[in-house]
């Protein structure tokens, strides 16, 4: 376990050496000390009576919960004195379904990490205005399926900045934003997860400056049957989505169980994505994939709601830097196609187009994609004929508008020390 | 009419007499005695005068224990009909929820999911380990929730709003587990079935849950006529909602049965309103949409909940249905519900899984347009 703690550590910082990026969570520094019994349930009392406007402080320290936390009411501040100084453990829980569960609107949190939580490490549920900046959610042991499926975990929220947070060793996605309008997330790191960063079912995304590496996938953007709202228009922009190529550990069942290990940036089923001016590289199954919801295996006429759109469309890439990968697919079938079609020493071109579109478009239906990124070269893979004809894909050099950029409202966090 | 309620509970908390119930209007108490809807004395747990024991038709799972529940409304005062949802209850209500397990003559723990035993209208307190009360108090400003625990003599209940823990081992049911008293924000977690309006309200006293006859006050019918005849329930049609079925009652169809099940051990979150509307997943008594029930359903969002299964219910297949192993399971991050139990309901995932298999149909899954 330290092993690969240090291990991770050294990667994290030869790649920190390499991209001079901003300094992350660095597992070498010491931990802070365990908080008291009393400083813990002072905590859990705090969060209990919250009332509306209070700013919780959580002083630096080690607090370990046996149960989940939550916080319902509005208007709530929860600010610790750093992601690795403020560290909420939930290493010896033994009951609830998350480390954090937060229903009350209006709500910031920051400088704190959440650990080891059995379930999700910070849910939002159902509520507009969210910011949560500086927050590691993080499985200390590194990848496990028994790890808790999300880091952070915004749902069914409406304007929601995520910044500068850190997600490590989910089992589904380290940050996953699903069902939600108005979305940013920036100047973040995802890695030893599933799926990095994943937008799900959502409208009016800005993800850009992040940073998706050693995942199985790195940037998905999906949809899902059944729900509510179906999801559009997300920008994947200005993104670091390098080397996905964690051995996917996802339990079976879920969706991201589908994403074969060495994905750089996934669209699944989703319209209306412009992936651009990104760095994606050594992805080793493919740069890009753009699929439908056929290709989950999944799809079944009981079911799945007749009105969902499986198929993705208009999706837009354009102006990215693509470097190595798809070398070694990581499913059976696109290693055999690999082979088959580039030879044991080739690659899978920098993006794989599962080839599903809707045999009926109602009029208005973008095309499924446009690719503006040469060199980069598409792969029909022929999935409406089970993969009989792959064929690098020469029809893509249509156009599409441009998306308009994510505008949050953050008005509502001014004051009030926030 | 407002300035008359507020007046009136003022009144109420001015001058409850002695061993009478205390209505709170702002205060929260820190011992339960100080409501006075129970109190302890001679060995023997005690409802208020006026305060009415109720039994649901089918009631939540809570690791066997067994449940005293009752509703006190101040004098004078009635609940109103409502078809669907918990009956209104007036300004002033209390409702209590004592969970307990009846123990043997060694004072071990007893497995006990049925009506609470009374004697006398009380229980006797040495047979039985109180652990905690949870009252929800319906004031001006909405319903407050409020969870009170035991010690270990149970003699006393204080407020304890971080919630807690206790250690049960019950007779004849394998090892020593943890029982977990949920804190006050955590019953929202059920006791806010409309996630949108985000108003804690009463879940278990609807016209479905309490149309059985009341093993408290033989002669009547069913609870709601009881009420109705008592003078504490307004607007009761001449037909009232249909009653749930009774879990246990194998007189009754499978179906109903498990359905009935599911309504109150899942749908207070499984409804499209719920909290965990965002699955997709609906298992209420008004869902009848097979797709919404699960049928073939994949997951959104489960996580290792999965147990690596592909859909809620396979008709036909327990063994390959997500919804029984999240019953099944007892890990925090997979198990369904998601609090308040912390071992898993043999009987009741025996129940679903009979449901399950007895369902026609099979889910094809299609990887062409």
């Amino acid at each position: 376990m330290m092993q690969h703690r240090l291990a991770a550590g050294a990667t994290i910082a030869l790649f920190l050496a390499a991209c001079n990026q901003q300094k992350p969570a660095s597992p070498q520094e010491g931990r802070p000390s365990p908080a008291s019994q009393q400083a813990t349930e002072k905590l859990m009392e705090q969060l209990v009576t919250a009332k509306p406007g209070d700013v919780i402080a959580i002083p630096a320290g080690l607090y370990s919960f046996d149960r989940s936390l939550s916080l319902a009411t509005p208007g709530v501040t929860l600010r610790g004195e750093g992601m690795d100084k403020t560290i909420l453990s939930f290493k010896g829980q033994i009951a609830g379904a998350e480390g954090l569960l937060v229903t009350g609107g209006n709500f910031l949190i920051e400088d704190l990490a959440i650990e080891d939580s059995k379930g999700d490490a910070l849910k939002v549920n159902g509520v507009e205005n969210v910011i949560i900046r500086r927050v590691r959610a993080e499985w200390t042991n590194g990848p496990d399926t028994k790890n808790g499926a999300y880091g952070i975990y915004p749902v069914q929220t409406r304007n929601v900045l995520i910044d500068g947070a850190v997600a490590i060793g989910a089992s589904d996605a380290g940050i996953y934003v699903g069902q939600s309008v108005d979305i940013v997330v920036r100047n973040s790191r995802a890695e030893y997860n599933v799926a990095g960063i994943e937008i799900e079912n959502s409208v009016n995304a800005d993800v850009h400056d992040n940073v998706a590496t050693n995942n199985s996938g790195g940037i998905l953007i999906f949809n899902m049957p059944n729900l509510p709202q179906a999801g559009h228009s997300t920008r994947v922009f200005h993104n670091r989505v390098n080397h996905n190529n964690t051995d996917n550990f996802a339990a079976k069942g879920t969706v991201v169980a589908t994403v074969p290990t060495g994905s750089g940036v996934i669209v699944n089923s989703n319209d209306l994505v412009e992936i651009f001016d990104n760095d994606i590289g050594n992805n080793r199954t493919a740069n890009v994939i753009v699929s439908s919801y056929f290709s989950t295996g999944y799809m079944t006429k009981e079911g799945v709601a007749k009105t969902f759109d499986p198929w993705a469309q208009g999706i837009h890439v354009h102006g990215n830097r693509f470097q190595g990968g798809g070398d070694k697919p990581g499913t059976t079938e696109l290693l055999a196609l690999k082979t088959l079609k580039f030879g044991l020493d080739g690659r899978l071109p920098d993006i794989l187009w599962d080839g599903f579109v809707n045999p009926s478009p109602p009029p208005g239906t973008p095309p499924a994609l446009c690719v503006d990124n040469a060199p980069a070269e598409v792969l029909n893979a022929d999935g409406p004929n089970r993969f009989r004809n792959p064929k690098i894909s020469a029809i893509h050099g249509c156009t599409l508008p441009r998306l308009p950029a994510v505008t949050l409202d953050l008005s509502w966090a001014e004051g009030a020390g926030r | 009419m407002r300035w008359l309620a507020a007046l009136a509970l003022l009144l109420l908390a001015a001058c409850s007499p002695p061993g009478g119930v205390t209505f709170h209007a702002e205060d929260d108490p820190e011992d339960l005695a100080d409501w006075g809807v129970l109190r302890v004395e001679g060995g023997k747990l005690r409802l208020a005068d006026g305060s009415l024991p109720y039994e649901l038709a089918t009631p939540l799972f809570t690791d066997h224990a067994s449940k005293l529940r009752t509703i006190w409304m101040p004098d004078g005062q009635q609940a109103r009909y409502h078809p669907a949802q918990a009956l209104d209850f007036p300004v002033g209500t209390i409702i209590s929820k004592s969970f307990y397990y009846p123990t043997d003559a060694e004072g071990r723990a007893l497995p006990a999911d049925g009506p609470a035993r009374l004697e006398d209208g009380a229980l006797d307190l040495t047979r039985v380990r109180l652990i905690e009360t949870r009252l929800l108090v319906h004031r001006e400003q909405g319903w407050v929730a409020l969870p009170y625990v035991w010690n270990a003599e149970g003699t006393r209940a204080k407020l304890q709003r971080i919630g807690g823990i206790a250690k049960v081992r019950l007779a004849g049911r394998g090892d020593e587990f943890t029982y977990v008293i949920p804190n006050a924000t955590q019953c929202g977690a059920c006791h806010v079935p409309d996630a949108a309006s985000r108003k804690l309200q009463p879940i278990g006293p609807t016209a479905r849950g309490l149309g059985i006859p009341s093993p408290f006050a033989p002669g009547h019918p069913d609870q709601l006529r009881w009420l109705a005849q008592a003078g504490r329930l307004a607007g009761l049609p001449e037909t009232p909602a249909p009653a749930s079925a009774v879990w246990t009652d194998t007189a009754r169809p499978l179906e109903a049965r498990a359905r009935a099940y599911l309504d109150v051990n899942c749908g207070h979150c499984h409804n499209p309103a719920g909290p965990a509307r965002t699955s997709g997943l609906h298992l209420d008594a008004a869902t009848s949409d097979r797709r919404e029930l699960g049928f073939c359903k994949p997951p959104v969002a489960a996580g290792q909940g999965t147990g690596d299964r592909t859909f809620a219910i396979v008709p036909g297949h327990p063994d390959q249905s997500i919804l029984v192993y999240r019953m099944e399971s007892v890990a925090p991050g997979e198990m369904m519900p998601e609090i308040g139990r912390s071992t898993s309901h043999a009987e009741g995932t025996a129940l679903v899984s009979a449901w399950i298999r007895a369902l026609e149909g099979a889910c094809e899954v299609k990887s062409t347009n």
